[in-house]
């Protein structure tokens, strides 16, 4: 007989506990998908949480208008295959007023199509909890989040004064119109994400493998023309280079990294002698300091 | 800005090899704490920097960030890589727990970096609670701080039984073996009762790294091992599977009627399949038919799989029960002792009704008695009516529903539970069971054959508690009188149960402290319900002034018999009036925690019936309340009778 689990099999154990306990104590969850590695992981436990059943809830796509279009894809084709319930938002506020990474900004675009537009669809249709993929690893002020992480009516995150959380004991109480945004992620590293999806071998969207693409070198960053609306400016050309992607966002805020690697095994090896963290590829994190808390405090995910 | 990766070299059979060796190393999770400035952050930073954990980008944040808010002059300050939130970074403190990941060639790491600051102890406690070990963190130049003794006591309370006692700046004590003596066997003198298994001195220098990863040069004199070669190897593994299978139930799985499995995390044991299990709050014994699983049936599962169990039969369980094995099975109890750690700047009080949660059971609860509070300094026993913020005591605690559990020191999951405000919803208290209470097991309820309903048929009357609540002075008792008197007349019988008389006997040991006036009404309340038993109109006429009480009262009631009558006169009114000559005295200063004064009102959201008594009769209040009691009473008629639906 096992009498001890491995450090994967205790961070899954936590992961499906946590996703069972949203089902059995709010009355509407949902599950925040946004077609990374993290979300394919995130889908690939609650599959196993709920099986026999399918997972109690429906899943979201806050669809910013620039996700890449080999995600899309990936999504689609993921919905149908597992048969779950997908719900995709976009805020046409937004849309109408053509606000976009490249005219406005990576912290306007943001704002308006990721942060406005999830808080539209949490009100829309009466979430009161709500599944994210984050990772404590990922970034400062995401170390300092519960599990259970409470929300007031207008989404509003407080650092300051997070309920305490002992044990795996969580308090699943809210009032009318508050929620709780949940992470049955926190306690995974990057490395265990790789290493999970080698082990259960979870699709990923195939951005995350090297091949060649076309590129345009922009702010020290490798841009993928993923469309036309991306206009070249003075002196940039569009190249093919062997790149592939660390992490997964909006196209035009998405650096690529330069690399050969083509396999599951490739990128974790590339990984373990990685000089610089996943989210050195985010445009969105370094527009100012403290810039993803206050993000997080105004509703991001 | 580098985007160009290295080049991945390894061949695809080493990753695999490596892989392997990483799905044997075991977790170890642990918490740095220790007073203000003791630096803890440091010591993270120090750790994450010499496992290289630490990348080229957020290293030059760091820097960027050292010379903005750093306090250690042209060098890295550490403490900011792991301070993540802006308030922190400005004020210099940890505020909140922080959840760092790093990794040696022998064992995986989570890190919880807790905040010394007595006002955010229950971020410690938080971090504290999923940790195996403790580095309790002293300034070699303060020794042993009351937030010391604190932490190790919370720590210890919790359940951790593994501490490194790290005597940090060792540097700025020039590395004097005189001082770490002095302050380890402080430390041992004072830690002696608090039941840890091992306690490690370690001499360092977070900021230098002096035995932290490497062993320092500057103390010959220490012959012991470095902070991460401890880590690596102190064995805290607990046997878990080698105790008495528990199962709390946390979800039914119920797709169709042809599958119903009974999701959880195994808290202790094994389980195989085909072995009888027992339903613990009802003693019902069944027999594991399936253990469901994603990629197939599993034999057997162990303490922490999250699994789903088929049973044999269909044996009434539901979240918040416990599958347990038949040999030893847990207490199930409505009473039981407990060890509280209190989180809310709102005092805990004896008497007020809280919400308890157990990993996936949920009742009412209330504090029947705090039998002391533990004094963290010198460990004393301290009478008290009250637990304030981040005080620690035992207490006695009833629930309104048994609940099942086994003492903490036996099981950290299912000894544990915490508190949770009704009307707040925050979490305001961690509890740790003791035992249970014998007297819970010997008093059954007595099933008597003359109910409520034939004693109330027979005075041809519906039971009520007509609870009014306002300010002193606001014309309850004026009301109340004159409404009895009325009911009277019409045959119906009734009581008043009036706040000052009650003080003169029931409730003569009584003060005005919150603690006292929250027992206060739970006695008035539990005798309603008693008078409501024996079929009584009863007219509750009682300041009342926190909403809590209130819905605690209302709680015990049956549905639809509490009724909430809130005498709203405003406040410059009642002082007018002061039938006492109260008021007068109260904003003189010569009554202490008189309502309205210095002791808050807090007036009810949505009671049954709202008199608004300015510029009305006493009559007129009493008409509107018997023509209220009348509707209820045609509508419940008509609802039984079938006529109303």
């Amino acid at each position: 007989m096992i009498t001890a689990l491995t450090h994967l099999q205790r961070l899954e154990a936590e992961s499906i506990h946590i996703f069972r306990e949203v089902a059995a104590a709010f009355a509407k969850p949902v599950m925040l998908y946004s077609v990374g590695k993290d979300s394919s992981v995130l889908m690939h436990l609650a599959m196993k949480a709920f099986y026999p059943a399918k997972p109690p809830f429906p899943f979201l796509h806050v669809d910013t208008t620039w996700k890449f279009r080999e995600m899309i894809a990936f999504r689609d084709q993921m919905a149908q295959k597992h048969g779950f319930d997908l719900l995709v938002h976009v805020n046409e506020d937004g849309v109408r007023d053509n606000i976009n990474p490249f005219d406005h900004g990576s912290n306007t675009h943001t704002h308006v199509m990721k942060t406005v537009a999830l808080r539209q669809a949490l009100d829309k249709y009466g979430f009161d909890a709500a599944f994210g993929g984050a990772r404590r690893d990922e970034e400062k002020s995401r170390a300092k989040e519960r599990i259970f992480s409470f929300r007031n009516a207008q989404h509003v995150w407080d650092p300051k004064n997070q309920r305490p959380e002992m044990w795996k004991i969580f308090n699943t109480r809210i009032a009318s119109g508050e929620s709780i945004r949940v992470f049955p992620l926190s306690n995974w590293t990057e490395l265990d994400i790789w290493q999970y999806i080698l082990q259960e071998n979870i699709p990923i969207v195939p951005l995350y493998f090297a091949k060649e693409r076309p590129v345009v070198e922009r702010d020290g960053m490798l841009i993928l023309k993923d469309d036309d609306r991306m206009k070249l400016r003075p002196g940039e050309t569009v190249e093919n280079r062997l790149v592939r992607f660390r992490t997964l966002g909006c196209y035009p805020l998405t650096g690529a990294i330069e690399s050969d690697a083509d396999t599951l095994e490739a990128i974790v090896g590339e990984m373990l002698t990685a000089r610089t963290s996943e989210r050195q590829g985010r445009l969105i994190d370094r527009d100012e300091a403290g810039s993803m808390e206050k993000k997080k405090r105004e509703g991001y995910f | 800005m580098r985007h160009i990766m290295a080049k991945s070299l390894a061949p695809t059979d080493s990753i695999r090899d490596y892989l392997a060796a990483q799905e044997k190393k075991s977790l170890l999770r642990f918490l740095t704490c220790g007073s203000v400035d003791d630096g803890k952050s440091t010591l993270i930073g120090r750790l994450l920097s010499d496992t290289k954990q630490i990348f080229e980008d957020q290293l030059a944040a760091l820097e960027r960030d050292s010379r903005k808010h750093g306090t250690t002059g042209d060098d890295i300050d550490f403490a900011l890589l792991v301070d993540g939130l802006e308030a922190e970074r400005e004020q210099g403190i940890t505020i909140d727990v922080a959840y760092r990941f790093f990794a040696t060639p022998k064992r995986k790491f989570i890190v919880a970096d807790t905040p010394g600051h007595e006002q955010y102890t229950r971020n410690m406690a938080t971090g504290a609670s999923t940790a195996d070990l403790a580095i309790v963190l002293i300034d070699a130049r303060q020794g042993v701080l009351r937030q010391t003794r604190r932490h190790s006591i919370i720590a210890s309370l919790l359940g951790i039984r593994h501490i490194v006692l790290a005597v940090n700046k060792i540097d700025l004590v020039d590395f004097d073996q005189a001082v770490f003596d002095r302050i380890v066997e402080d430390y041992g003198q004072f830690s002696r009762d608090l039941g840890f298994q091992t306690i490690v001195p370690i001499p360092m220098s977070a900021r230098y790294g002096d035995n932290v990863s490497g062993r320092s040069d500057n103390m010959q004199w220490y012959s012991g091992p470095t902070l991460i070669e401890h880590l690596e190897s102190v064995s805290v593994e607990e046997a878990a599977v080698e105790q008495p299978f528990r199962f709390p139930v946390q979800y039914v799985n119920r797709p169709n009627l042809d599958f119903r499995g009974f999701a959880g995390t195994i808290a202790s044991g094994a389980i195989v399949q085909g072995d009888e299990v027992v339903v613990a709050k009802s003693g019902k014994s069944s027999h594991v038919k399936r253990i469901v699983a994603h990629g197939g049936d599993l034999k057997q599962a162990v303490a922490g799989q999250a699994i789903t169990l088929v049973l044999d039969d269909e044996v009434e369980v539901s979240r918040g029960n416990m599958l347990v094995s038949p040999a030893a099975r847990p207490q199930v109890a409505d009473q039981f002792a407990a060890n509280i750690v209190w989180f809310d700047e709102h005092a805990l009080l004896p008497g007020r009704s809280y919400i308890l949660r157990t990993e996936t059971d949920q009742t009412s609860a209330t504090v029947t008695d705090l039998k002391y509070r533990i004094n963290v300094n010198d460990f004393a026993h301290e009478a008290a009516k009250s637990l304030e913020m981040n005080e620690v005591g035992i207490c006695n605690i009833s629930t309104r529903a048994p609940i099942a559990f086994d003492p903490f020191a036996e099981n950290r999951t299912t000894g544990a539970f915490i508190l949770i405000d009704r009307i707040s919803n925050a979490t305001v208290g961690a509890g740790m069971i003791v035992h249970s209470l014998r007297r819970a097991e010997n008093i059954h309820w007595q099933s008597l054959d003359v109910g409520k309903r034939v004693r109330a048929d027979m005075k041809n009357q519906r039971p009520a508690v007509l609870w009014f609540t306002g300010l002193s002075g606001s014309g309850k008792s004026t009301i109340a009188n004159l409404f009895e008197k009325k009911l009277f007349a019409t045959g119906r019988h009734t009581y008043i149960l009036d706040g000052d008389n009650v003080r003169h006997g029931l409730n003569r040991d009584l003060g005005f402290t919150d603690a006292d006036r929250v027992e206060n009404i739970r006695r008035v309340a539990e005798v309603a319900k008693l008078m409501a038993d024996a079929g009584l109109i009863v007219i509750v006429s009682f300041i009342s002034p926190f909403s809590a009480e209130r819905r605690m009262a209302r709680e015990l009631m049956a549905d639809g018999e509490f009724i909430e009558v809130f005498v709203d006169t405003p406040f410059e009114e009642c002082a007018r009036r002061d039938p006492k000559g109260l008021y007068a005295r109260a904003l003189n200063g010569e009554i202490k925690n008189f309502t309205g004064v210095d002791s808050p009102y807090e007036a009810p959201e949505n009671p049954e019936i709202h008199l608004k008594t300015l510029g009305k009769s006493a009559e007129e209040m009493v008409d509107a309340l018997e023509h209220w009691l009348n509707e209820r009473d045609i509508a419940e008629d008509q609802y039984e009778s079938g006529g109303g639906i």
